[in-house]
């Protein structure tokens, strides 16, 4: 049964990325592409509920990338719908030609493609092919309007991204020759189910160098501070859609594989701890986007600077590790993914009837738009760790365990929160409410995706139900 | 003779390192790529020499690959690229060169003095080809961090993979290492066939990135 729903989850995509080159009507496109989403959501969902026999050498399924696969096949899947809106009307003002989508939605596909196959890896060498493969279409749907802009953006995207994954394949190349002396030559020394039962008798200095270069090279995808130059052009210059599965997958595959490496190093009581890096580069994260918060005049660069944050603040939360910690951090994914890319949702409408993204270019939108103004508001509301949202919870979790462990640092980590909420409710009136800016035109908006999101967001808030709770916590556990 | 095959690997190791030297003191580009072309040549001769002392033949692919691809049809299309684009100019080169090359003696330091007693237990063959790896690596970033000209950034960009093909290699019994030298050649083939296409459409006037950043203007 295993094997079939994995290969579900992985040649669905693939399937419809080749199909999806070939079909020229773009409406064909569009829905296909929103059947083929739906249906590696099916997929997804069923690993969750089916046995999973013995584990391959290539892929295998277990208890953490499961929650990681099902988050990423249902914000691919709600993203695919947002999306279907959003290209009909670029090609009506003429931003996109009829060729330009049919490459667009099989290069969706194809990346969904590739974040499935990094999550299910079995395999360090596999998972690191995967997530170049990930990178790569995205850097070519960033760069997908061809203006000097766009370019710019998917170049930068293009240099830092391939930087960080030579990194990360150096540090790859290091775990392997950690791992051969005990596990013997061959692709046994890059199967993480072989490397996690051995992790105990590795070289502990070898395995420290390791992560170093891990951390930083994932860590780039990641956009964790010092490097994530590349983060706020691609988010801004891409389509909109793309922006939404930017935040909400693609940094939570490069995460998952940081995790991974991290459950590693655990295993091996003579090496570092992971922590105390994760812990600072998160830290750093945090405060930073919450400075830069404050500067940005563009809508789409704030939230992309929102996402820096976020990522900041989940970073930290698996540095800290712990049950609690990891607990937290799951959370503070699932709703950031969520919430984010709903915002994104809106902000793509929001942007294609004013014609900017020029955060001055736009204003009184609950007047003139009151779905997406409020939509927005909501979202922003979410984000920002107002209850009774999701987010509030996570982030009231971390808090709560830091100061629990690590007084100080929860006073830097409640600093950063305060910063980057002042700034986000600062931007979101100035758009939202007062008088109305730009254009008023009506807007064909796809608002079941966002209030999906947002309604799952509010109902995290409310009530987790106790089975995922336990999931959570399960998972949590095993990452140490 | 399992001595002198040591030395040999060191010797090619060394070689490599002393080929990004080469390049960071290269004021032109057609000298600059042709300094390229060498390096990939050496690191073909690497891969061959570890293919034969650890009887790994499917490494000879990747040797293959680094000289019919690297040694050769890249370093062509970029002389290419740079003749259209005319920029066989001189680079400009951050902090000077002097500066740039105390700043790479310093990186192989580095690495020399990282790697060489966390491998301890290696195999000696690996141990130094991981070290001088590395040393290819920093080099190879130093280089992207130093020059502001786009096809600069990419030449040291793969120089720095040349690096980790070496380090792969030198990994004894790697799996899938050719498969992510092929993954590492569409990369690199995207990244040139992406200056290309920019400067075909001529969107920018110029492949300076310090240029390019200034068309952010305003925009934050």
């Amino acid at each position: 049964m295993m094997p079939d729903l994995v290969s579900g989850v992985l040649f669905v995509p693939l399937i419809a990325a080749a199909a999806l080159a070939l079909i020229p009507s773009y409406r064909l496109s569009a829905a296909l592409n929103v059947l083929a989403s739906g249906l590696s959501l099916i997929f997804a969902l069923l690993l969750l509920v089916a046995d999973r026999p013995g584990m391959g050498h290539l892929l295998f399924v277990d208890d953490l990338n499961v929650v990681f696969i099902v988050l990423n096949s249902f914000i691919g899947f709600t993203t695919s719908v947002f999306s279907a809106t959003y290209i009909a009307h670029e090609l009506e003002i003429g931003r996109l030609t009829p060729l330009h989508l049919r490459f667009y939605h099989a290069m969706f596909q194809l990346m969904l493609f590739g974040m499935n196959l990094a999550l299910t890896a079995n395999n360090i060498g596999l998972m690191w092919v995967a997530v170049e493969l990930a990178t790569l279409t995205t850097v070519l749907m960033v760069g997908i309007y061809r203006t000097h802009e766009a370019l710019e953006a998917a170049w930068k995207y293009f240099i830092l991204g391939s930087v960080g994954i030579a990194l990360a394949l150096f540090g790859t190349i290091l775990v392997y020759l950690a791992a051969r002396p005990v596990v013997g030559e061959g692709m046994d020394a890059m199967v993480w189910t072989t490397l996690v039962a051995h992790a105990r008798d590795f070289d502990p200095p070898l395995l420290n160098i390791a992560f170093v270069f891990l951390l930083l090279g994932y860590g780039t995808k990641v956009g964790l501070a010092p490097l994530h130059a590349w983060l706020p052009d691609a988010h801004a210059e891409g389509p909109t859609p793309i922006s939404a599965v930017l935040s909400g997958l693609l940094l939570n595959v490069a995460l998952y594989a940081l995790l991974r490496f991290k459950i590693l190093l655990a295993g091996n009581p003579a090496s570092i701890a992971p922590g105390p890096l994760m812990m600072g580069l998160g830290l750093l994260s945090l405060i930073f986007a919450g400075f830069m918060l404050y500067r940005r005049r563009d809508i789409k660069r704030l939230f992309a600077y929102s996402s820096i944050e976020h990522m900041g603040i989940i970073v930290f939360a698996f540095g800290m590790a712990g049950p609690l910690g990891n607990f937290a951090g799951l959370l503070q994914m699932t709703m950031h993914s969520l919430t984010k890319s709903a915002i994104f949702f809106t902000v793509g409408h929001i942007t294609q009837v004013k014609g900017t993204q020029r955060i001055a270019g736009i204003g009184g939108l609950t007047i003139s738009h009151p779905i997406l103004g409020w939509g927005l508001v909501a979202g922003v509301a979410a984000i920002a760790g107002l209850p009774p949202f999701g987010v509030f919870m996570s982030e009231f979790l971390v808090v709560s365990s830091t100061f629990a462990r690590e007084p100080l640092l929860a006073v830097l980590l409640v600093f950063g929160l305060l910063l980057s909420f002042g700034a986000l409710l600062l931007r979101v009136t100035d758009v939202s409410f007062g008088p109305v800016i730009g254009p008023v035109g009506p807007v064909r908006a796809s608002t079941i995706p966002l209030f999906v999101h947002l309604a799952l967001v509010l109902a995290a808030g409310i009530w987790l139900p106790p089975p995922m709770v336990a999931w959570f916590q399960h998972v949590a556990r095993m990452l140490g | 003779m399992r001595g002198i095959s040591f030395d040999i690997a060191h010797m090619l190791a060394g070689f490599l390192v002393l080929a990004s030297f080469l390049m960071l003191y290269q004021d032109r580009l057609y000298a600059l790529l042709n300094v390229l072309a060498l390096h990939a040549f050496i690191l073909a001769l690497s891969v061959a020499w570890q293919a034969n002392i650890q009887g790994a033949p499917h490494l000879y692919i990747t040797a293959v690959i680094a000289l019919g691809f690297k040694a050769m049809l890249i370093p062509w299309a970029l002389r290419k690229i740079v003749f259209r684009l005319g920029i066989h100019r001189e680079i400009e080169a951050v902090g000077g060169i002097g500066l740039t090359m105390l700043g790479g003696m310093a990186l192989v330091a580095l690495s020399l003095e990282v790697m060489l007693p966390v491998t301890a237990q290696a195999d000696p063959v690996a141990r130094e080809d991981i070290a001088l790896a590395l040393s290819v690596v920093l080099i190879g970033l130093l280089m992207m961090v130093t020059r502001r000209n786009a096809v600069s950034q990419v030449v040291g960009f793969l120089s720095l993979e040349n690096g980790i093909i070496l380090a792969a290699t030198g990994a004894r019994g790697m799996p899938l290492v050719v498969e992510i030298s092929v993954a590492f050649s569409v990369l690199v083939a995207f990244i040139v066939v992406g200056i290309f296409l920019f400067r075909i459409r001529e969107r920018f006037d110029t492949v300076d990135v310090g240029a390019l950043d200034e068309f952010r203007g305003g925009r934050q």
